[in-house]
């Protein structure tokens, strides 16, 4: 699939989110992909709060917003709902932010993997609870300063690197799961197609900057999502069959103080910390080389 | 109909499948579990078509539950004191959101201390949260509750969930002889759930939404107004239930001698027999002694509970609940029934059985002398020396 094959219906517009929000971009792409029969299900976060405002209602598809920590369980009940009422040709997909997944949704999820529920989980990554304010949560990475979080002398930001997500999930042997970012929007798009059309428990992390939290201008959401990748400080990976595989291997990493400078949250770590990035990111990329199919 | 000996665990069990729910979403807490093992082995056998999910948490068993009820299939789930409490966040979610879902909760003791055994506080604790609450006495009533509930809750003018209450270990593990209807009269009493508030692949919609202050409270009104209409829609449900397989109710409440009673206990669950019991051996020593049994908590028979009590000299409300710092809540909506209707008899509260405490019959011997000779606002049962 390329950009050229990407449909022109359009599942979800009218929404209020910020300029250049990348969680946004997700989600019409994603559903793009998905088409009409998408059973949508949002958590509270992002995009529930700035697309089911009654009455300007901004999904094409069917779509319901289901509690903070159960859109995974709800996406269940709805595949299982629609299963015994003898519908067949529908996709049930989550779109759930970091703190929703990794935070207050992971026990949900992990029951919906173990199941292996029929349902397609996107997780649209901007690394703190943006919602409500750039807080911290689980996806947050080393360094950087949110609103709990804050930059100080004494502690520089977040102190703890980001819970790794994909490999947590992969571990309950899923049926597919893969890492994306809107930077490589074909990339994140063949995936969403390939988990349609796979049975069982699918989960897409899409790395989707906030302008907002990250401090970048908004006219910079895909550049950014692009460099994270580039730097090397993520991935486009999948799993499936039992073995991960690499998608895309760069040569030669981007700066990753570049990447790290042009964002406010990062601007105020120091030369130790961003060595501490650096080395993190050297040790990972150590182990994808060594045991993951390239 | 077949007449089995079950536990009341197990009649519900058997109502819920004459009920025949599509999705089936519960996690295990006693003394619940014999109701959610039982659904299992009929999905087993072949006897219960319905997606059994295995839930990790009760949290994600009403928040499955709902899904399935928001593409209209009919739901069930059943819990029980903690779990009741750990999946709350999803109570107000499922009545604001006029879902259907039938669940059945034993009644347990909630924590601190731990304790496993029968008091109402887990339910009560959650009378706000816009479910329809019921309060089976014996297995039987929990069968045909199960069956009610869904033409209740599933009706056009009420589709909200509705919660039946089996008082944890006295019912949930005791057994009586049920009668079982046959699916034939079930189904006719019963039809399937036809909705158009669902989500549908070919009318696609928005749920669950958000509602800013303009527009919230309408919702609430509406969801308000829907409790009140259950009241008719119950009236209805019981009649269409004795037409079908001959077994009466009796709505909100049922009376016992209470037409000419001076002294009147109001009460909820299976302690309303032993206090019938009680009230027929005081009524033999020539008092004029009766009891109100509620069956409902929501909607609250306000209007039947004043007509049923205001000859009375005095009433009692016996109940397992407490709202500490306060009273027992039965209480303050018994007292604010009689208020309303300018019923001024003095009333008193029997707290009791909590954690599972024995109820003798000397203690309902007890809380009658009180009701007719005058007692404090609140009386504790059963705690004497309790230091």
């Amino acid at each position: 699939m390329t950009a050229k094959d990407l449909s022109k219906d359009e599942f979800f517009y009218g929404h209020k989110a910020c300029a250049g929000c990348g969680g946004s971009l997700a989600v019409r792409n994603a559903l793009k992909v998905i088409g009409k029969n998408a059973f949508a299900v949002l958590p509270a976060g992002c995009m529930s709060a700035v697309g089911f405002n009654f009455p300007q209602l901004c999904f094409a598809n069917n779509a319901i917003i289901s509690t903070f920590a159960g859109t995974a369980s709800m996406l269940t009940g709805i595949e299982a709902g629609l299963r015994a009422k003898g519908a067949t040709d529908f996709t049930a997909v989550g779109f759930a932010g970091d703190g929703g997944t990794a935070d207050i949704g992971i026990q949900a999820l992990s029951g919906a993997i173990d199941r292996n529920d029929n349902i397609l989980y996107i997780c649209y990554d901007n690394e703190a609870y943006m919602n409500t304010g750039i807080q911290k949560s689980g996806l947050t990475p080393f360094g950087a300063k949110t609103t709990t979080t804050p930059s100080g002398k004494n502690i520089h930001g977040n102190i703890r690197p980001k819970k790794n997500m994909f490999e947590i999930v992969s571990a309950h042997d899923i049926a597919y799961s893969a890492t994306a970012s809107i930077g490589y929007m074909e990339d994140f798009l063949n995936k969403v197609k390939k988990a349609c059309e796979i049975r069982g428990t699918k989960y897409i992390h899409v790395i989707a900057p906030c302008p907002t939290g990250w401090g970048i201008p908004v006219s910079n959401t895909v550049e950014i999502a692009r460099e994270i990748v580039d730097c090397g400080l993520w991935y486009l990976a999948e799993y499936e069959n039992g073995e991960f595989t690499l998608n895309h291997d760069p040569k030669e990493f981007t700066g990753v103080v570049e990447y790290l400078k042009k964002q406010s949250r990062f601007r105020h770590l120091t030369d130790d910390d961003i060595q501490i990035i650096i080395q993190s990111r050297d040790a990972k990329w150590e182990k994808i080389r060594r045991d993951w199919r390239r | 109909m077949a007449k089995k000996f079950l536990s009341g665990d197990e009649a519900f069990a058997e109502g819920v499948k004459l009920a025949r729910p599509q999705v089936i979403s519960a996690y295990p807490i006693t003394p619940q579990t014999i109701v959610v093992e039982r659904l299992s082995e009929m999905v087993e056998n072949g006897s219960l078509k319905s997606e059994f999910i295995h839930v990790e948490s009760e949290h994600s068993a009403l928040s499955c539950a709902i899904g399935a009820s928001a593409v209209g299939a009919r739901a069930f789930t059943a819990t029980s004191s903690q779990g009741l409490l750990y999946m709350a966040e999803c109570l107000p979610y499922a009545s604001g959101g006029r879902f259907p879902i039938v669940m059945m909760n034993a009644n347990r003791s909630t924590a601190l201390p731990w304790n496993i055994y029968g008091d109402q506080r887990d339910s009560i604790s959650q009378l706000d949260s816009g479910w329809i609450q019921a309060y089976a006495e014996n297995a039987q009533e929990g069968l045909d509750f199960a069956l009610m509930s869904y033409y209740i809750a599933e009706h056009k003018d009420v589709s909200t969930p509705f919660m039946v209450n089996l008082d944890g270990f006295v019912l949930t593990h005791t057994y009586e002889t049920v009668d079982i209807p046959t699916q034939e009269l079930a189904d006719k009493f019963l039809p399937p759930y036809e909705t158009d508030n669902r989500l549908d692949i070919e009318n696609p919609k928005n749920m669950a939404f958000s509602a800013g202050p303009e527009h919230n409270f309408i919702f609430k009104y509406k969801e308000h107004q829907a409790l009140l209409n259950a009241k008719k829609i119950i009236t209805e449900a019981e009649k269409r239930f004795a037409d079908i397989f001959g077994r009466k109710y009796t709505g909100l409440l049922e009376t016992y001698r209470t037409e000419d009673s001076d002294y009147i206990l109001i009460t909820l669950g299976s302690i309303a027999g032993l206090c019938r019991e009680i009230a027929d051996n005081l009524r033999a020593k020539g008092k004029k002694t009766g009891v109100v049994r509620l069956r409902y908590l929501r909607p609250f028979p306000t209007e039947e509970l004043v007509t049923a009590v205001k000859n009375a000299k005095a009433v009692g409300v016996l109940e397992k609940d407490i709202s500490f710092g306060n009273e027992g809540t039965v209480f303050t909506n018994v007292n604010s029934a009689l208020f309303q209707a300018k019923t001024v008899i003095p009333s008193y509260n029997f707290i009791g059985g909590l954690g599972g405490k024995n109820i003798s019959h000397e203690d309902i011997e007890n809380i009658f002398d009180l009701i007719e000779n005058g007692a404090e606002r609140v009386n504790f049962i059963g705690i004497e020396g309790g230091d």
